[in-house]
């Protein structure tokens, strides 16, 4: 069991215009402390792209957020909505599974590794969560599906003539490219309508030429104002698209802000050797 | 290998002309030389010899007088052999389903979260492996001994309403009873193994999604282990169908105890054995079909391009051997270059 040590005076998200906030995130596995206090706040509409060095914590970082990992001290909320936790008085209670399974609908999860079903056509892995998370009847969710497959398509379509997804609804994800099955994740991930999408490494497991198109689907959602956070290490895009960088190492946040003063006027020296590594 | 020219002398045939069809072999052209194909001695003696023993074999089938065709014709569709053959049916059915209900229910409590459903698992699992199946099956053919009347109430308490047990638990409910809990301590084994090889980061996607446990299980995970249950749970039932002739000892009229209460009363041991033999294995038989098509279904979307059906691979054959055909009756193929045969 997780040593869950909470000081509930502090347990009072920021609402204003603040949809993910992060109150001293601790996480341990074992004797090995991987998040060493994380404070971050991501407002709505913002992309905030998370660099650092492998093993920095990261990906655990990403995952404490939709509760996959659960924190030893601290807090996450989302739109003011503590995660895994419900305040009464004095008490945090822990919240069932099916109640933590509920607040995961509104946080879209993209995996390195796509991690789409392989036995379910692309159609079915679309609608798969809203029929059965949020009991949309399947007509509804199978219309919204073609739409979001059409979505991530048209954005990657400047590239070259692709084969277009919408075409591919009934084959299944092992018959797609590697780009294809991220767009895919990521129209999977949005058919739930998430106030917030969290992308962990989305393109490291492409080819490199496939990269491009995925980032396209990524910057296209930037631009319609979706909240999200992108763990990567694509430093043009960080230049291009995010609003806020964070620099991360050993579990901590070691600076953060715009991208022109992060990555071109880093304040540290860890962030200084880490990006004359990356650029 | 098969040819062995210096390379250096041997241009690809497209590069040198005249060695078309037709054209006359030359000696340095390792294209229009003719190809012995290498003789195995060995393996034809070993043919001939495999095939002449088999030969007298069936042989001995059809002629040894012992084997009494007409008896096994007599009895192979009888009505009581067919009405047993239906038992055998049942008793395979029975155990199969339950047993594997139960099984995955097993299975899912040694994977839970919770150490005393683990336990329970495991302990369950540990005891009915250890106890053959037929001590077992006596166990329940006695249960009357063990626990006279059945009732329900409060654990340890005032028990509301009780029945005699033989009168609810007949002996083929005792058989039933016997053979799914034997075959649910397997099947658990089997199941749990399917759904450890499901890749993690199948449920952490199913998690994230915010879909319903239950769903999880039901249909990210258990679907993508069915590729791996599916051919051990398919030997599984095969065993089981056979297993199922271990009930004769209670004198349940499956298959087995039919053929020996026949040849009891007309001592034809033989071609009564025979009978049985051939249902179990047209049984067999159809349980495998049955098996290539389920896990074909389950095969769905595991590779890039699905493998053919038989029927395809029929025609795909059919169509080589018209090729072959066609190619016999051309007169003079030149042997293409070897780079390029490959
Ligand atoms: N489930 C786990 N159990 C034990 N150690 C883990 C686990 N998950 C991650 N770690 C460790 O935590 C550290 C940070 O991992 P991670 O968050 O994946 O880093 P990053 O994504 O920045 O590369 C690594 O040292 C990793 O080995
Ligand atoms: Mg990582």
């Amino acid at each position: 069991m997780n040593d869950v040590t909470v000081a509930v005076e502090d347990t009072t998200p920021t609402v204003d215009d603040v949809m993910v906030e992060l109150h001293g995130v601790h996480k341990s596995f074992g004797p090995l402390e991987v998040l060493r206090g994380v404070d971050l706040q991501v407002h709505v509409g913002e992309v905030t792209v998370i660099l650092g060095p492998s093993g920095s914590g990261k990906s655990t970082l990403l995952r404490t957020i939709n509760h996959l990992e659960k924190v030893n001290r601290g807090w996450i909320s989302i739109d003011g909505e503590l995660i895994g936790y419900r305040r009464s008085g004095s008490k945090l209670h822990e919240l069932k599974e099916k109640d933590v399974l509920k607040q995961r609908t509104h946080i879209g999860f993209v995996f390195q590794n796509f991690n789409l079903f392989p036995h379910l056509t692309v159609l079915d892995n679309l609608v798969e969560a809203p029929v059965s998370a949020l009991r949309r009847p399947r007509k509804a969710a199978e219309e919204t599906a073609r739409g979001l497959l059409d979505r991530v398509e048209e954005t990657a379509r400047g590239l070259l003539d692709r084969v277009g997804l919408a075409d591919k609804a009934d084959a299944y994800p092992r018959q797609l490219s590697g780009g294809q099955q991220q767009r895919v994740a990521i129209a999977r991930a949005l058919a739930l309508e998430p106030k917030v999408l969290l992308f962990d490494e989305p393109t490291s497991a492409l080819d490199p030429e496939l990269v491009g198109e995925v980032l396209d689907v990524i910057k296209d959602l930037a631009g319609t104002g979706t909240t999200m956070i992108v763990v990567t290490h694509e430093i043009g895009f960080a230049r291009e698209v995010a609003d806020t960088v964070v620099f991360m190492d050993g579990g901590v946040v070691v600076e953060q802000g715009p991208p022109a003063a992060v990555l071109d006027d880093p304040q540290h020296e860890r962030t200084r050797a880490f990006l004359s590594k990356v650029l | 290998m098969g040819l062995t020219t210096p390379s250096a002398s041997a241009p690809p045939a497209a590069a040198s002309p005249g060695t078309g069809p037709g054209a006359p072999p030359t000696p340095d052209d390792p294209a229009s030389l003719k190809v012995v194909p290498a003789r195995h001695y060995a393996r034809w003696v070993a043919a001939v010899a495999v095939i002449v023993l088999v030969a007298q074999f069936a042989h001995g089938l059809a002629t040894n007088p012992v084997w009494e065709w007409g008896v096994f014709r007599d009895y192979v569709l009888s009505e009581t052999i067919v009405h047993a053959v239906w038992v055998t049916l049942q008793l395979t059915a029975y155990a199969t389903v339950l047993g594997f209900l139960l099984g995955t229910v097993l299975a899912f409590m040694r994977l839970s979260r919770s150490p005393v459903l683990q336990t329970v698992a495991w302990t369950y699992i540990w005891i009915f492996r250890s106890i053959p199946m037929i001590v077992q099956l006596v166990f329940w053919f006695n249960l009357s001994a063990l626990y006279e009347r059945l009732g329900f109430g409060i654990p340890f308490g005032p028990v509301f309403w009780s029945v005699d047990s033989n009168s609810i638990i007949g002996t083929m409910g005792a058989a039933v009873i016997g053979l799914t809990l034997h075959q649910a301590a397997y099947a658990a084994e089997i199941v749990r193994g399917g759904v450890i090889a499901v890749d993690h980061g199948q449920l952490e996607a199913a998690a994230a999604l915010g879909i319903p446990r239950l769903r999880q299980i039901r249909r990210i995970v258990l679907p993508q282990a069915m590729r791996a249950i599916l051919p051990t749970a398919g030997n599984e039932i095969i065993g089981l169908l056979k297993g199922t002739s271990v009930v004769y000892v209670m004198s349940i009229g499956e298959l087995f105890y039919q053929v020996q209460v026949i040849y009891g009363r007309n001592g034809r041991v033989i071609p009564l054995l025979l009978v049985a033999t051939a249902w179990y294995v047209v049984l067999t038989s159809l349980l495998s079909v049955a098996q290539y098509y389920v896990e074909r279904r389950y095969a769905r979307g595991a590779n890039r391009t699905p493998p053919p059906t038989p029927l395809q691979r029929a025609r795909r054959f059919v169509r080589t051997l018209r090729a072959a055909a066609a190619q016999r009756n051309q007169p003079v193929t030149p042997l293409k270059p070897l780079g390029d045969s490959r």
